[in-house]
């Protein structure tokens, strides 16, 4: 599967909550949802945690390695610090330039 | 005296491992080599490769683009385990790692997670307050370098490459590899010189 976002691009995490729909297995941490950040690189395709949890056929999917401010995340902390989180495809909106 | 009852995990798993043998998934054998993979495993493993990127240039290369291909190299048997990322500290980067989802952890060079890597406090302060985590540990970090945090959430494993400490010039590979601690690999803490 080719990766369809390039490393520098801008993406907004889903502000999708499955867990309020019912039964689910999610990789992607509440901190980040609804949040913007930069990809930092592609890190592979894997199989969809999603429907592996639940014994389902799991098509794979690109993981990208994508990089949050701290302090926009909190609202504290240290302006130069970052965290680094590995997110699905499926769970990324790229962001038109421009866009905040 | 009657012997306690077994804990209903242990019947559940026997039964599991029943049922995977008779349908010929597992066996008891490769259950007993996996076994016995994960408890040879230990930071030594991971402090070796760190010292080896320290002294061989070429090692290091391969360690930051390709840290499975880097453990193999180093004898770690990594069929079946995740891949494994390697985080480079500069003098304006130092890397922690956290599972805030559960304990993912490079057991395949670090072996067992320490208990305070898996307890909620340490998951959920990690990666709001990496300051104030690493303070406690005695690791202080200037403003002006920049932590970054990496939240270990899904299919790859991360173990962190320090920076080689001042005072450590023309020491063995065998020597170096003796400060860099299981702590410092996660990035808690800093090798130190004694």
């Amino acid at each position: 599967m080719s990766a369809a976002i390039a490393p520098g691009a801008r993406v907004r995490v889903r502000d999708d909550w499955p867990e309020e729909r019912g039964p689910c297995h999610i990789r992607t941490p509440h901190y980040v949802r609804g949040r913007t950040g930069t990809v930092e690189r592609v890190l592979g395709a894997f199989p969809n945690p999603e429907d592996l949890a639940f014994g389902r056929p799991a098509p794979r999917r690109t993981l990208y390695h994508v990089r949050f401010d701290q302090k926009p995340l909190w609202d504290e902390g240290n302006p130069r610090d970052t965290v680094l989180v590995e997110i699905f495809e499926h769970w990324l909106e790229p962001l038109a330039e421009g866009r905040h | 005296m009657a012997a306690p009852p077994r804990p209903e995990s242990v019947e559940l798993l026997e039964k599991l491992v029943a049922a995977l043998s008779a349908r010929g998934i597992l066996t008891e054998e490769e259950i007993a080599e996996r076994q016995a993979i994960t408890d040879r495993a230990s930071p030594e493993t991971g402090a070796r490769m760190v010292a080896k990127a320290w002294t061989d240039p070429a090692y290091r290369a391969l360690l930051l683009s390709d840290g499975t291909a880097a453990a193999e190299a180093m004898g770690v048997t990594m069929a079946g385990a995740p891949p494994l990322g390697v985080l480079e500290d500069t003098p304006t980067r130092h890397h922690l790692v956290v599972c805030t989802l559960c304990s993912c952890y490079p057991r395949a060079v670090l072996g067992y997670p320490p208990h305070w890597y898996k307890s909620a406090a340490y998951r959920a302060r990690a990666v709001r307050d990496p300051r104030g985590v690493l303070a406690e540990w005695g690791t202080h970090l200037p403003d002006s370098v920049e932590i970054r945090v990496v939240d270990s959430t899904a299919d790859y494993r991360w173990m962190v490459l320090p920076m080689r400490p001042a005072g450590t010039e023309g020491w063995s590979e065998e020597r170096l590899a003796s400060i860099v601690t299981r702590d410092a690999l996660v990035g808690v803490a800093l090798p130190r010189v004694p």
